[in-house]
């Protein structure tokens, strides 16, 4: 990065950490309302955070993130609305738990590129429903994406109540475990799994795909003005489909990352909502590649926190949802945004 | 199907499709004045969480209404405040409106879970107890809340339609700069809009906690504000549709419960993947005609008026 870029990058930093400097102190207020020492409770969240566990947890968390918010990111560059992330995750769970359970005896070197690309199939053709709908003018995609978002789950409901129920699991069903050779490696001994490697890679892949090519070139023509685009000769309806199911390909790889790294089974209630916060990423970092990264880590941050305060203060993990909010609620007052 | 199935799932789609009905009426009259509120989901959480605290603290259900009501309103206020006076991104706020619910409702309700409440009375007229089959289900004995929903759908498209206020809200609906040229006031209207649909999202999320279960879970509204929204789009925004696809929704839900009870093979979740999957199917038989009945503004952010 050269000396002029790094000037802007540097006042950007410091308004990041301004605004959660504010949440924080809001959200403070709060607990202090509710009867809680919010001191404590931000001296807990920094000492567990700075232990190699701790760190290594918020590198766990914030991989799904990653992902996520790329899969709102790249559809947004063809003015494309994916609320989905949350959907197309699960279902990138779902097909590639259907590769590890199909095939339990191939070799490591096999099976590990397998439920990776149909995690990403798994995504892929989720969000492709709502890109053809949308390609072919017939309903608009952010109200699709957000109805497909509640089917799902409800695949991996009925998949693990039904033919993957694994013998024994009747109070909380779900998937007999996967075979030692599909679980993402993990390193130094934490549960940091090569999902986050893959989200780094992604991430990489989205910054040089929207910068660096034609195509980029030709997705932001499409987003600034689809019909100018299109009698320049692009074919938007092909960049729609292919936008919204590359980008729910990133979302199935999430979910493939949780499965296969995290919790090394298929189950309900696989992501607490890592789609939507990956849609807020995206958005609160402009679509920018270094940006997805600073929020993601943020936001893990944030939902570390959570534990604590589950933890040491008694409250239940869903109250860190409020410090999140904050975040938000400042962001979204200062940047009036309109509806892109 | 036998008699005391089909019942069932009416007396069960009345029940659950009332909560369902305030929520979508609710949205409705925000989205008619131009505003999606993607975080109606954190609204009913609020609505339900505060309506049992000040139930389980008073012992009075009626204040927990009042209370969830409340809430509801300022809830959205707090929302139009982001989306109308700051002008920023609806859809980013309404999930940051959603995630600000999952939050409250889990702090305001953690000290009364598994609190014992006597929730709203329930009756049932006499003369249609006495009417065969009905006596022996729990059809027609309902709450208030059942009972006044499907005058409320009537008051509130009375109030959109009929109403000078109505078609100032649906002007702002339709084009903001349009009717701020006309003399009127867009960010009052949709902050009156938002404020009442609010209000009546709060008392959908009371209705789930006071009358439905009893009891104050995390998460409990499991998705309803989410069936609303789409119930809204089912509706094209009519609040008088509304009430069929609330009983057409609410009975999907009761006939997945009562087929459950009588161990149907049929899963569950194929059952509940339903209203989702038919809201879908509707928008697509609408696509071919490109006019679809949605405000033309909705989700548009209005910068005129400064």
């Amino acid at each position: 990065m050269s000396e002029l870029a790094l000037r802007p990058f540097l006042r950007q930093a410091l308004r990041h950490t301004l605004v959660a400097v504010a949440a924080l102190a809001m959200f403070a207020a709060i607990l202090l309302v509710a009867g809680k020492d919010p001191l404590r409770a931000a001296a807990d969240t920094c000492r567990s955070m700075t232990t190699v566990y701790g760190f290594s947890e918020l590198l766990v968390r914030m991989t799904p993130l990653l992902l996520t918010a790329v899969a709102v990111a790249l559809p947004s560059r063809l003015g494309l609305i994916n609320v989905g992330g949350e959907g197309q995750l699960y279902m990138g769970a779902w097909l590639a738990t259907a590769g590890a359970l199909w095939f339990p005896a191939a070799p490591r070197w096999v099976l590990l590129p397998l439920v990776a690309a149909m995690g990403f199939l798994g995504g892929a053709l989720w969000a492709a429903i709502p890109g053809v709908l949308r390609a072919m003018k017939l309903v608009n995609e952010t109200i699709a994406t957000l109805l497909l978002n509640y089917v799902a789950p409800l695949i991996v409901s009925y998949s693990i109540f039904g033919p993957w129920k694994a013998p024994g699991s009747s109070a909380y069903p779900e998937s007999p475990a996967y075979p030692d050779a599909a679980l993402l490696p993990a390193f130094f001994d934490t549960r940091v799994h090569g999902g986050l490697l893959l989200a780094l890679a992604a991430l990489l892949a989205y910054w040089i795909l929207v910068d660096k090519t034609r195509w980029g070139l030709q997705m932001r023509a499409i987003g600034g003005n689809a019909e100018a685009a299109q009698r320049l000769g692009i074919p938007v309806a092909v960049f729609l489909v292919a936008g919204l199911a590359l980008g729910g390909g990133m979302a199935g790889l999430a979910g493939m990352g949780e499965a296969m790294g995290v919790h090394g089974r298929l189950r309900q209630g696989l992501s607490p909502g890592f789609g939507f916060t990956g849609f807020l990423i995206a958005w609160l970092a402009g679509g920018r590649p270094l940006g997805i990264l600073f929020m993601a880590f943020l936001f893990a941050i944030i939902t570390a926190a959570g534990d604590t305060l589950q933890i040491t203060q008694g409250l239940p993990f869903s109250v860190v949802n409020i410090l999140l909010a904050m975040v938000l609620f400042i962001v979204l007052a200062r940047r009036p945004g309109g509806a892109r | 199907m036998t008699t005391p199935l089909v019942l069932g799932v009416l007396a069960g789609a009345v029940l659950s499709g009332t909560s369902l009905l305030y929520a979508t009426l609710g949205e409705t009259l925000a989205e008619r004045s131009g505003i999606v509120n993607l975080g109606l989901e954190g609204v009913l959480l609020m609505g339900a969480s505060v309506g049992f605290a000040v139930t389980a603290v008073t012992g009075n259900p009626w204040l927990g209404l009042a209370a969830a009501a409340l809430t509801g309103g300022l809830a959205n206020g707090l929302f139009g405040w982001l989306v109308v006076t700051r002008k920023a991104n609806q859809l980013a706020s309404g999930l940051a409106m959603m995630f600000f619910g999952f939050g409250v409702s889990a702090l305001v309700g953690a000290p009364h879970v598994g609190a014992v409440i006597t929730g709203l009375p329930k009756w049932r007229p006499a003369w249609l107890g006495a009417l065969p089959w009905v006596s022996a289900s729990t059809l027609f004995n309902y709450d208030l809340l059942t009972w006044l929903a499907l005058p409320v759908a009537l008051l509130v498209w009375w109030l959109l339609f009929k109403t000078r206020w109505g078609l100032g809200v649906r002007a702002v609906g339709e084009s903001p700069a349009a009717a701020f040229a006309s003399g009127r006031n867009p960010a009052l209207m949709q902050f009156q809009a938002l404020g009442l649909g609010g209000m009546l999202g709060g008392v959908a999320g009371a209705h789930l906690s006071l009358s439905l279960t009893l009891t104050w879970a995390e998460y409990m509204t499991a998705g309803r504000g989410f069936i609303a929204i789409a119930l809204v789009i089912f509706s094209k925004w009519n609040p008088l549709r509304a009430v069929v696809g609330a009983l057409l929704f609410g009975g999907a839900e009761a006939l997945q419960l009562q087929l459950q009870a009588r161990g149907s093979l049929i899963s569950p979740f194929i059952l509940e993947m339903m209203p989702y999957l038919l809201t879908l199917l509707v928008l697509l038989a609408w696509g071919g005609s490109r006019r679809l009945a949605a405000p033309a503004g909705l989700g548009r952010t209005f910068f005129g008026s400064d």
